[in-house]
């Protein structure tokens, strides 16, 4: 895929004798919804921590729209489009979520004056929190902040949009109204990469599925053959992923 | 009359150290940095204005006026250049970085200026005084608490309405999740030190003609804003203002009483405060 918009190339990071990432290749198409399975310890965090920049790999390159990102920093790879959340929502205690969103507005899509003000709410709108827009951060519940998350990468434009486990601990009314929202963001032309251990919620969302153990990629395809393939279906201990509901 | 008066001249000895302090509070605020060269660098600023002061006719307030952008500027530079790196390597490599610095800055005063005590020649501005009834304000100590109170606004000001203000909010609240939204750490941290830099070159040149100075001041300095940094309550620029006050007010009160006892009594202060209320008199989160 030449028009890759996210790639990632021979991907590699140890720690000591712990291999998180193991020559890893994975491309992402402009209009991509692509969902990451796979065991706690396989390596899906690290895998985003080295693509939004916390963690250098120890050799591969991250390439963003034709652009190699591996050596720039987590404020760059924003402005360059790449969203993304935090496993651990981590809002700013002291500030309002609006002053949050048009932050992110402002800082990571760019925008300035009303433009950046709509951006904000309309993030916030979308994601079922203008009612909060001026609650801070610390006084939010979980779903709230998990929200928040979401806003917050909104709201600074991604091109791409990186979620971790944003349906864990969510209740399944909760869950559909998640996968509604990245449903229409996805629909709104931004690629999606979805990290999740509640396999139905991908299941209704993405339109191709990776399996990620031991810091390899051992299945990447149509979301169904992927759940069938054997070796998925091993790593999972012989259980049926998709029966896997939300914790 | 006594006791009024004394507290006069704590409020405005006070003003002094909470001069001094902001600068402190502002990058350990943002940056978790006790910078331990703060007070070196507002006895730099000292003999930087002494030796433009001498080797120019530049009349004094012209003096202070340019050394203070000067040093915002130094402040920005040493932040993106010194400290930056270290910030990387965790609080203990910054500790050992400032203090450095702090040694090297004596030394190296020491070194060009001898040991000799100094002040700086304020003229008439240093010794006339505002009467009011049997209190005496000098202009110099007056000078001291509006910069101080002018400059803890203005820092307010900057971090509630600009956009860098809140993007500075923002970093010294997460600076992973401030980077997650597209701000730039190292700019907000070098615009932190700059303020930093240019409130504790306006402390040092208003100490400087307030009392002498030679080139190992900086320390005793350094703890005096510190000591107010505490007693206000770290994060809290009000606090640091409140802290500041309330030094010199006990200070000046017991002076009273036993001049010999009036730093101790500060000191005691400090330690109380870090005792019964060790989150100190305006905590961060309330103000």
């Amino acid at each position: 895929m030449a028009d890759a918009l996210l790639r990632l190339e021979g991907l590699s990071k140890k720690f000591g004798q712990v291999v998180v990432a193991d020559g890893l290749d994975l491309e992402v198409g402009p209009h991509e919804a692509l969902g990451i399975v796979g065991p706690n310890g396989a390596g899906k965090s690290s895998l985003f921590a080295m693509t939004g920049g916390d963690l250098a790999p120890d050799a591969g390159r991250v390439v963003l729209d034709g652009r190699d990102v591996t050596r720039t920093s987590v404020h760059q790879r924003t402005r360059a489009g790449l969203g993304r959340t935090y496993q651990v929502p981590r809002p700013f205690g002291g500030m309002t979520t609006f002053a949050t969103t048009l932050l992110a507005a402002t800082e990571g899509a760019g925008a300035r004056g009303d433009e950046a003000l709509s951006l904000a709410h309309d993030a916030l709108k979308r994601c079922g929190l203008a009612h909060l827009a001026n609650t801070r951060g610390d006084a939010l519940s979980l779903l709230q902040r998990k929200r928040l998350e979401v806003a917050r990468a909104l709201a600074s434009r991604p091109r791409v949009l990186l979620l971790d486990e944003v349906a864990g601990g969510l209740t399944e009314p909760e869950v559909a109204e998640l996968v509604e929202l990245v449903r229409a963001v996805h629909a709104d032309g931004v690629a999606v990469v979805w990290i999740e251990h509640v396999v139905h919620a991908l299941l209704a969302t993405v339109d191709r599925l990776a399996c990620l153990a031991g810091g390899r990629l051992v299945a990447d395809g149509d979301p169904e053959q992927v759940l069938r393939d054997p070796v998925v279906r091993e790593i999972y201990l012989g259980q049926d992923p998709s029966e896997e509901g939300a914790a | 009359m006594d006791v009024v008066n004394a507290l006069a001249q704590g409020l405005l000895l006070g003003g002094l150290y909470a001069l001094f302090a902001c600068g402190l509070s502002v990058v350990f605020g943002v940056m978790r940095i006790v910078n331990l060269a703060h007070g070196d660098l507002a006895i730099v600023a000292a003999f930087c204005a002494f030796v433009t002061l001498s080797a120019t006719s530049l009349p004094l307030w012209l003096v202070a006026v340019v050394t203070v952008p000067v040093f915002s500027v130094v402040g920005y530079l040493t932040q993106r250049l010194l400290l930056q790196r270290s910030l990387q390597s965790g609080p203990l490599a910054t500790l050992l970085v400032t203090f450095g610095l702090s040694v090297v800055i004596q030394n190296l005063l020491l070194e060009l200026f001898s040991a000799d005590t100094r002040t700086l020649d304020a003229g008439s501005f240093a010794t006339s005084a505002l009467e009011v009834g049997d209190v005496s304000l000098s202009y110099v100590g007056i000078t001291g608490l509006v910069l101080a109170v002018g400059s803890i606004v203005a820092i307010q000001l900057f971090l509630s309405r600009t956009s860098s203000g809140r993007i500075m909010r923002a970093t010294s609240d997460d600076p992973q999740t401030a980077a997650l939204v597209g701000a730039d750490a190292r700019r907000v941290y070098g615009i932190a030190s700059a303020i930093a830099f240019a409130t504790v070159a306006m402390a040092g040149i208003v100490m400087a003609i307030r009392s002498s100075f030679d080139p190992s001041l900086g320390p005793a300095q350094l703890l005096f804003a510190f000591e107010a940094v505490v007693i206000g309550g770290l994060g809290s620029l009000w606090g640091t203002l409140l802290g500041g006050l309330a030094l010199g007010v006990v200070q000046s009160l017991v002076a009273v009483a036993d001049p010999s006892s009036s730093v101790l009594a500060g000191h005691l202060l400090f330690l109380l405060v870090l005792a019964f209320r060790p989150q100190g008199l305006v905590p961060a989160r309330a103000s």
